[in-house]
């Protein structure tokens, strides 16, 4: 006498809850299997879309003659290097025609200042109400010399723009796909789509994002993107007189970006957050965030 | 183009974005008005589906109440839109990943759902006005019969079920809409203050005791309007349903708060300095202490003495006013303290409302007060007190046809 067990399908269907219960787990098979071949329909979609971009050597970009499918923009920041001279912010300022005032940045620079005795660094950057009157105006930046008769232990500049994360939670929440992250690695607004919500500029952890009031739109540093896609460097790059900024395509293996994050240790910012930033920072510490 | 900004004054180190307010006013309003709809909503279903025969004088009070709030639930996400005109290219090519894009569906499935409920509540009436009305009116309530006008036990018993099934559909819609506003802040991780896996079930049971709450205060106003008498069977199932659900809002805060001190991550420090500092009198006093203690303790006094009457009445209205400031309080702490307490974990930050604007006290104030005036003018068509609800006529019905077979069945003999 066999001792097997009967196979599924053999099994009687003894009492109508079992029959129901099969029914419903046949179901969920098919919805699941369902889901899984729309999922991956949508993928293959995707990846044709891609194949015949790359097929068309450019097309793929809405960007004439450039291929976004060719590069992977990083960017690196020696905070060892920074003076703190604020051309940057300036030159961002009139590249991309941020409003002129001390509420909205694509770019800033920090300033960490040890005073001795003191276990935290004091903070500020060039929208603080005693740089603003050094300056004389909020449309021009520099740095107050506010510690001149304090005793100062360590001091350091460290600049901050958008972090065009990998998995930036700024695309995740826009409720119109006005913001989205472009093949070549940089997280774009479309100014035309964006309702202006805001709530990329809440989701935002490093503060990156700023709400144009003019124009009713979310803004942000995009690399000048206008600049890269013609093989110039980001303003904010052009102009820094001691090479604290970094820039360029890590698919180079020899561009100063590859360069930068292959011979030095680098950090991110707020890694815990899982947004994956491509802004690499060397010489910060464990006070910036 | 003319446009004011909410500069906002600052201690610490914070972002140089972060100086101008990024959610105003009427972003702690949208959840508010969105609360008070699932609030009402839970009374109706609580008659409805629950069936709590005391709540039957709100019953329909309670549906209006949940419409009118509803239609005005959208309005302070459009005045604060950058581009209002743009607004429905969240529904239309929406962005699945982002909580926000859901909200055009949900609210609009909702809204539907409300209105059709409503009319199945009401279709007695309508078609009991469509007959004796004449004139523009009558016109009106014979366009709102769309064609029915069939009131026997049959088609009666028809609607109680639409009714039922849409009072059932209509709790997970409710608080689903609800939660989901809670979901939206709790999800983001870039605010210690918001990012709590507690969030969405604490705007739920905020909610409720929230609507509950302004139920209690209409129908003893509308009854000292209409100068009836307060049917204080009513108003004491109402206190029940308060005081019940007070205690799990309260309870879920205290944890959400304890989560977050306990756990203490980086930038706690700042947390702790805002809540001991500008938060201690908006959180502990007034949105906890004034708002939430206050009508417990009174409540569970009342419940334990067992008072009735005036006095119950009486204390359970200021409960309910209290709960209602106390919740708008909740959302403010929520919205606006959230972004008073900087991303830098280091700074905090200051909101200073403007009086006038579009996103001004004044339009807020305005934005609580619209949905009350429009529940005044709907409950002039629809008055919800004048009549039974569907389920009471159909009881009616059934009661007179027994007399009728029993008087015949007498005669007969």
């Amino acid at each position: 006498m066999s001792s097997d067990p009967p196979k599924r399908d053999e099994c009687p269907a003894s009492s109508p809850r079992r029959r129901f219960l099969r029914l419903l787990g046949d179901a969920a098979t098919c919805a699941g299997a369902a889901v899984a071949s729309a999922a991956a329909l949508g993928a293959l979609k995707d990846d044709t879309a891609a194949d015949a971009g790359r097929a068309a050597g450019g097309a793929s970009s809405p960007i004439k003659d450039y291929d976004w499918t060719q590069h992977q923009w990083a960017f690196g920041v020696d905070a060892t290097k920074c003076i703190g001279c604020l051309r940057c912010v300036e030159a961002c300022k009139l590249e991309n025609e941020v409003m002129r005032d001390a509420h909205h940045f694509r770019t800033w620079v920090e300033r960490y200042v040890y005073l001795e005795g003191e276990a935290r660094p004091r903070i500020d950057s060039q929208q603080d109400p005693v740089n603003i009157e050094a300056s004389g105006s909020e449309k021009a930046f520099r740095f107050a010399n506010r510690y001149k008769d304090a005793k100062v232990e360590k001091a350091f500049f460290v600049p901050k723009l958008c972090n065009q994360c990998t998995h930036p939670a700024c695309v995740q929440v826009c409720p119109v796909g006005a913001t989205y992250r472009t093949k070549d690695g940089v997280v774009l607004v479309d100014h035309e789509y964006c309702i202006g919500c805001r709530y990329c500029v809440q989701a935002c952890p490093y503060g990156a994002r700023l709400f144009n009031e003019e124009r009713g739109v979310s803004d942000k540093c995009n690399w000048c993107y206008h600049r890269i896609t013609k093989g110039m460097q980001p303003a904010c790059v052009e102009v820094c007189p001691v090479n604290a900024r970094i820039f360029g395509d890590r698919m180079d293996k020899d561009s100063p970006i590859s360069l930068f994050i292959r011979n030095n240790r680098i950090q991110v910012l707020k890694a815990e957050t899982g947004n994956a930033p491509n802004v690499f920072y060397v010489g910060i510490d464990k006070e910036v965030a | 183009m003319g446009h004011t900004l909410d500069i906002a004054p600052y201690t610490g180190w914070v972002y140089p974005n972060e100086t101008i307010f990024t959610w105003s006013v009427l972003i702690a309003v949208y959840p508010y008005l969105t609360g008070l709809v699932a609030g009402a909503f839970t009374v109706s279903s609580l008659y409805q589906v629950f069936g709590f025969q005391r709540l039957k004088p709100v019953a329909h009070l309670a549906l209006l109440t949940s419409l009118c709030f509803m239609i005005f639930v959208p309005t302070p996400l459009l005045l604060h839109l950058g581009h209002p005109e743009r607004a429905m290219n969240a529904t239309l090519t929406p962005h699945w990943s982002s909580a926000m894009a859901m909200f055009g569906y949900f609210a609009s499935f909702y809204v539907v759902l409300l209105i059709l409920e409503t009319w199945f509540a009401y279709r007695p009436y309508i078609v009991e006005q469509a007959r004796n009305r004449t004139g523009l009116l009558g016109k009106f309530y014979q366009a709102l019969t769309l064609g029915s006008h069939d009131v026997s036990e049959h088609a009666l018993r028809y609607d109680q079920k639409w009714i039922l099934w849409l009072a059932i559909i209509g709790i997970p819609a409710a608080h689903g809409l609800h939660g989901y506003v809670g979901f939206m802040y709790g999800s983001l991780k870039s605010r210690e203050w918001w990012s709590s896996d507690l969030m969405p079930v604490i705007f739920l049971f905020s909610a409720i005791i929230s609507g509950v709450s302004l139920l209690v205060v209409l129908y003893v106003a509308s009854c000292k309007l209409r100068k009836v008498e307060i049917d204080a069977a009513c108003v004491k199932g109402l206190a029940y349903t308060i005081w019940g659900f007070i205690m799990l809002a309260i309870v879920l805060e205290l944890l959400a708060f304890a989560n977050i001190v306990y756990k203490g991550r980086e930038g706690v420090e700042m947390i702790m300095e805002y809540v001991t500092g500008p938060l201690l009198i908006p959180y502990f006093l007034l949105q906890f202490g004034i708002g939430l203690f206050v009508p417990f303790l009174w409540l569970s006094y009342m419940i334990w003495r067992g008072t009735g009457g005036r006095a119950m009445i009486f204390g359970v209205t200021v409960s309910a006013v209290l709960v209602l400031f106390s919740v708008f309080m909740m959302r403010w702490n929520v919205v606006i303290g959230g972004q008073e307490i900087s991303k830098t974990g280091k700074g905090l930050l200051w909101y200073q409302p403007s009086l006038w604007g579009k996103e001004g006290l004044i339009v807020a104030a305005l934005l609580c007060i619209a949905p009350l005036v429009a529940l005044l003018g709907l409950s002039r068509l629809f008055p919800p007190w004048v009549h039974g609800t569907v389920s009471s006529r159909v009881t009616k019905l059934v009661e007179q046809e027994a007399v009728k077979q029993h008087l015949l069945g007498t005669s007969q003999a």
